[in-house]
């Protein structure tokens, strides 16, 4: 003990144990692929492969493991639209998580200022708003194709670019991942030291230079743990998106891999998932602990 | 040191600042609850003028008041010939707690407010003016650091050099030192009547500390107990300037002072308003 507690082993050695243990049940659900020797009906010797475990439909680490090998050794290949590797599904899907997260951003950043910046505007506006927040990605979806229906940017060939499920994809990402964004701005802007006002005031600084100035700076550690959740919100809601248009991406790969069958995939996107959103979050953290004056 | 006395032969004004009937009062549910009642004060040019009184008299009301930071209810307020409406830089205010932004250096934090003043001025020259306060408040290593990067004491020696910076026409001091311990206290003591006895800045401040106000002012304001707090006695401190706090309390007249002042917060505190003082100054005057 006094060894693992000198090299700080404990740090390393209890998340092994951790996922040990996780695989230990993935097994135990899983069950085991057994080969039985039999007599068929007629007679003959065959040979029979049973999967026994709780879920038998469930692949084993094993099976996920060699199903999803050809799309982790080549992790940016193509070999088709819906055939890719897992980092070139990775990045289509990240291309629309930024572009939904970054009108999200543009909406809501000064959406939470006049929040905290007026109270009748807070009255006006938040019943709505606790409304609209809960709802779900798949809710909202078929409102943006309503919406943006008569949306549709051809190129020169008269191949569509960006049509009606884009728009209505970028706007379910963005109207599900603005709320925290626009919540903690708000509360920053309300918790903004009235010290630091009075100093705005004694100077008699402008509007402009008491937001730019003042307001501003002293939010940025509100408004960036916001950006953080939003992001993780935007990531969440790529696989719905991704799923209900059939667009090639990690979500859509995953719905694609389920509707064929193949349900070792499943696992690799999910996995896919957790570990891009993970690296999104920290990274977010990162940028965040950089504003964290005080 | 760059000396900004009044010129000679210009004698200064007598009713520099001009506190007419002030009064504040905040609506309640159990109804209107004044807080200061008819404050009058007249303050001369170049006067140090102390307020003093119990925590939660109203004394820091009157400054917010003053500063434009807190709406007055009823009354005037006339500075250097005008009216004061609103907050503005011709007041510099060094408050309780320095309220330094803690995302500039204190360079920035004093260049802020000078930006704002001599806007015409050009950038050096700007820099220049923030980079001479801070150092005669002593920060002349410490100007790119940030707030957190400084003791409690030499944050408020940066809030000291903002106001100062800002050329003002009069000085608001907010309890500046009361949130410092009391060796911090007396340095920063020394460094204000320092800058101030070099630029003689018409300046209202207001404390709980007796010694405090003995040593720094030329005149020393008592106001009851609030609610409805006012003037209650007005004392003349009659220590020679320049000041050392040595000579100043070996002065026979320091602990005679000191035992009023303290005498008459203690009647206040035991709520026996105007008994003992039925003539405000006029026991001032006896004992000085």
């Amino acid at each position: 003990m006094a060894f693992i507690k000198r090299y700080k082993l404990d740090s390393l050695l209890l998340p092994l144990i951790g996922l040990g243990a996780f695989l230990m049940l993935w097994l135990v659900i899983a069950g085991r692929i057994e080969t039985r020797k039999a007599v068929d009906e007629f007679g003959d010797p065959v040979t029979k492969t049973v999967k026994t475990g709780i879920s038998p439909d469930l692949p084993t680490p094993g099976e996920t493991w060699k199903a999803s090998k050809p799309y982790l050794v080549e992790p940016f290949a193509k070999r088709g639209e819906l055939d890719q590797g897992i980092l070139a599904f990775t990045k289509l899907s990240l291309i629309l998580v930024m572009q939904g997260y970054l009108i999200a951003l543009l909406i809501g950043t000064p959406l939470g200022f006049f929040l905290g910046l007026s109270k009748a505007f807070t009255k006006a506006m938040d019943p709505i708003i606790q409304v609209l927040r809960p709802v779900s990605p798949l809710a909202w979806f078929p409102l943006g194709l309503v919406l943006f229906s008569s949306v549709k940017l051809m190129d020169g060939g008269g191949k569509t670019v960006f049509g009606a499920s884009d728009a209505a994809a970028l706007f379910t990402i963005a109207i599900c991942s603005m709320w925290p964004a626009v919540m903690n701005t708000a509360v920053g802007v309300r918790a903004v030291p009235q010290d630091y006002l009075n100093v705005a005031k004694v100077l008699k600084l402008s509007k402009a230079k008491t937001l730019f100035k003042v307001l501003l700076p002293a939010t940025l550690p509100y408004m960036f743990t916001g950006f953080r959740l939003s992001l993780g919100i935007a990531w969440l809601v790529i696989v719905a998106v991704e799923m209900l248009t059939g667009r090639p991406g990690v979500g859509g790969f995953l719905w694609q891999e389920y509707n064929a069958g193949s349900y070792s995939r499943i696992i690799l996107c999910i996995l896919t998932i957790g570990v891009v959103g993970l690296v999104l979050d920290r990274l977010m953290s990162l940028v965040e602990a950089r504003f964290k004056t005080a | 040191m760059k000396d900004i006395l009044p010129l000679p032969g210009v004698s200064p004004r007598r009713n520099y600042l001009e506190l007419r009937q002030l009064n504040k009062t905040y609506a309640t549910p159990k109804g209107p609850a004044v807080i200061v009642n008819d404050f009058n004060l007249d303050i001369a040019e170049s006067e140090f003028v102390t307020l003093i009184g119990h925590s939660g008299c109203g004394k820091s009301t009157v400054l917010t008041m003053v500063a434009g930071l807190n709406e007055v209810t009823s009354g005037g307020m006339v500075l250097a010939g005008k009216e004061v409406t609103g907050a503005g830089p011709d007041r510099g205010v060094v408050f309780q707690s320095p309220s330094l932004l803690p995302w500039r250096t204190a360079l920035e934090n004093v260049m802020l407010g000078v930006n704002q003043v001599f806007y015409t001025a050009p950038k050096s020259e700007r820099q220049q003016i923030a980079e001479y306060y801070l150092s005669v408040v002593g920060l002349c290593d410490a100007m790119d650091k940030r707030p957190a990067e400084l003791s409690q004491g030499m944050r408020q020696r940066v809030g000291i050099a903002r106001a100062f910076a800002l050329a003002p026409k009069m000085l608001l001091l907010d309890e500046p030192f009361g949130m410092l311990d009391s060796l911090t206290r007396y340095e920063l003591q020394a460094v204000l009547l320092n800058l101030w006895r070099h630029q003689r800045i018409t300046t209202l401040m207001v404390t709980h500390d007796v010694d405090e106000a003995l040593y720094l002012s030329d005149r020393i304001v008592c106001m009851t107990d609030g609610p409805e707090a006012e003037v209650g006695d007005i004392v003349t401190v009659p220590f020679q300037r320049p000041r050392d706090r040595t000579t100043v309390m070996e002065d026979p007249d320091y602990y005679r002072l000191r035992e009023h002042l303290i005498e008459f917060l203690e009647i206040h505190a035991h709520r026996k308003k105007r008994v003992a003082f039925a003539n405000p100054g006029s026991a001032a005057l006896a004992a000085a």
